[in-house]
């Protein structure tokens, strides 16, 4: 008997742009990278197919431009995938394509199962609204209304996150970039969410707190056993983080694997590339 | 009075759409429908929505009164009044108890009022997300997906850097369990007067183009934390310096030759009437 695993992703796919009979049809082939000159459909991830397992990290590598980030905004449903499935393996969710759910029930899963750190803190919080009050939009979001618990667990988390109480009633504004990243974890955290989305959260930062941030990621894995899948385009950062790693150009997935294979003997042409140019 | 225009201002089509807007606003209770916000002689931001209602509403056996933060002396309201007698001819009146329309700037008058009467509230700001999310589609969105935390995160905010909540006016409500709904600038005081009340309740902002209504006997909650109930404005052991109300919502003056503060019913016909029915008791009726 084979372990379930906890989330399935198929075939996702997310275009900008009609598409036409050439490209439809053949559809890698007759692409420049992911562009199609007839109709100029750009095609950001194509057929993207993944298992997710409890526990586990996930690593997706692939240079700029090559839908890491879109993939992750599909399945954190920022934006609708053009087609595609995913399975979540949850009671009452079994058998569902969570892209076909409505609007609420989705934006339920989000606040309630999901977790996400973007990029750029911005997106993920609200700048101008305390440290805490961050964490408890997202508690809010899922239907808690008792203040002091909120209180209570934010607190918790920003301590976890290494952010001094004293400040965590300030604006994230203020903040350092670090600091802004760790508050966003906090944040995706305050729901205990069996799953988190992570999009290239080291990057931009400097090395020491590059360091810090990926010490706290490994230690709520181990503690937490919560799954995640991490997107960056530092291999660093994916060689000591993830079990698994998928390989992304131009909106496919050229390669996957087990991490160590995939960096001590890379398949295709480019994952050789991206190898063998790490500093 | 012999009439040449149109009844009411408004021709017959710029009526009949502003009435269809507020027939969807009563079906419903919270959401905000858009309409056509017409030109009226008053400027924008000046009670123009609370205007289009009144003038779409009122009927030639109608009797308005309007009030200006609970004042029926204001300049606002006299102009308002004046323009509506001068276009239709009804009547106006002081007395909440005699009107069937009432139309408010900011307050809900002190006697309750009863299923024969309308009461219709002038709107600044009708989108209770609006300090959250700029955007007036995904504001829609959000209402539609039932999605209210923006409303209580703003409530959470306040609790964690003041203590508690700090609304004065415009605490938001939900109505009949879906909408979030701005009261309008009321006190907190009058929320409470929302909640399954008997008149209908209509809400205009004429600048932002939108009605909404809270029909008669719907449930309008005020948004509270489990553990930080709703409060509205405390005068206790404080009384109005001219009629010795209590239990009403005061304001606060000071005195400018004795330098104390002293109390003062806001909803002066309200002050007014317990000072004549006062008066009738001490000297008699005058006959």
């Amino acid at each position: 008997m084979f372990e379930q695993p906890l989330l399935q992703v198929k075939n996702v796919t997310k275009k900008y742009g009609a598409g036409c009979q050439k490209c439809m049809s053949y559809c890698s082939t007759k692409l420049i990278k992911n562009y199609c000159s007839t109709c100029r459909t750009v095609y950001a991830c194509r057929n993207v197919s993944f298992d997710l397992y409890t526990g586990e990290i996930l690593g997706i590598v692939g240079e700029s431009g090559s839908g890491k980030s879109t993939l992750m905004q599909c399945l954190y449903f920022d934006v609708e995938p053009s087609s595609g499935i995913m399975y979540f393996d949850h009671p009452g969710l079994k058998e569902k394509n969570l892209f076909h759910l409505s609007a609420q029930q989705k934006r339920l899963i989000r606040h309630k199962k999901f977790g996400m750190v973007y990029q750029n803190p911005i997106h993920g919080l609200k700048m101008h609204y305390s440290a805490i009050s961050n964490i408890g939009e997202k508690l809010i979001a899922a239907g808690d209304r008792n203040v002091a618990k909120m209180e209570s667990i934010g607190n918790m988390l920003l301590r976890e996150v290494e952010i001094p109480v004293f400040r965590s009633k300030e604006k994230p504004l203020h903040f350092s970039g670090g600091m802004q990243q760790r508050v966003q974890i906090a944040k995706a955290l305050s729901n205990n969410p069996p799953i988190l989305f992570l999009d290239e959260i080291t990057t931009g930062l400097d090395l020491s707190v590059q360091a810090n941030v990926l010490d706290l990621i490994k230690n709520i894995q181990m503690e937490y056993g919560v799954s995640m899948i991490v997107v960056s385009h530092d291999l660093a950062v994916i060689r000591m983080l993830a079990d698994r790693t998928l390989v992304m150009l131009d909106g496919e997935v050229i390669e996957e694997g087990l991490t160590d294979q995939i960096l001590e003997d890379p398949q295709h042409l480019y994952t050789q590339q991206l190898v063998y140019s790490l500093i | 009075m012999k009439l040449t225009k149109h009844f009411a201002y408004f021709d017959e089509g710029a009526k009949k759409e502003i009435r269809r807007a507020t027939l969807k606003a009563v079906a419903i209770p919270g959401y905000q429908v858009p309409f056509a916000s017409r030109e009226v002689p008053i400027g924008r931001g000046w009670g123009t929505g609370g205007l289009q209602i009144t003038l779409s509403l009122i009927g030639k056996k109608d009797v308005l009164k309007v009030i200006d933060q609970g004042s029926d002396e204001s300049v606002n309201a006299v102009s308002i009044k004046k323009l509506v007698q001068s276009t239709t001819g009804v009547g106006c009146t002081d007395q909440t108890s005699a009107a069937t329309i009432i139309q408010s700037r900011h307050r809900i008058p002190e006697v309750p009022l009863t299923k024969e009467q309308v009461i219709v509230l002038q709107v600044p700001e009708p989108e209770p997300l609006r300090s959250i999310e700029k955007s007036e589609h995904k504001t829609k969105t959000l209402h539609a997906e039932e999605d209210y935390s923006g409303a209580w995160l703003q409530l959470f905010e306040q609790i964690m850097m003041f203590g508690r909540t700090t609304t004065n006016a415009n605490h938001p409500v939900i109505v009949n369990d879906r909408y979030v709904m701005a009261p309008s600038p009321i006190p907190r005081f009058d929320n409470e007067k929302l909640h399954q009340s008997e008149a209908l309740i209509l809400l205009g902002a004429g600048r932002e183009k939108k009605i909404y209504a809270v029909p008669p006997y719907t449930s309008v909650r005020s948004l509270a934390f489990d553990d930080y109930a709703f409060l509205v404005e405390n005068f206790k052991g404080k009384t109005c310096r001219l009629c010795g109300a209590e239990d009403v919502f005061l304001d606060e003056l000071v005195n400018e030759t004795t330098k104390e503060t002293e109390y003062q019913c806001n909803d002066t016909s309200y002050c007014l009437e317990r000072l004549n029915n006062e008066t009738t008791e001490e000297v008699g009726e005058y006959v």
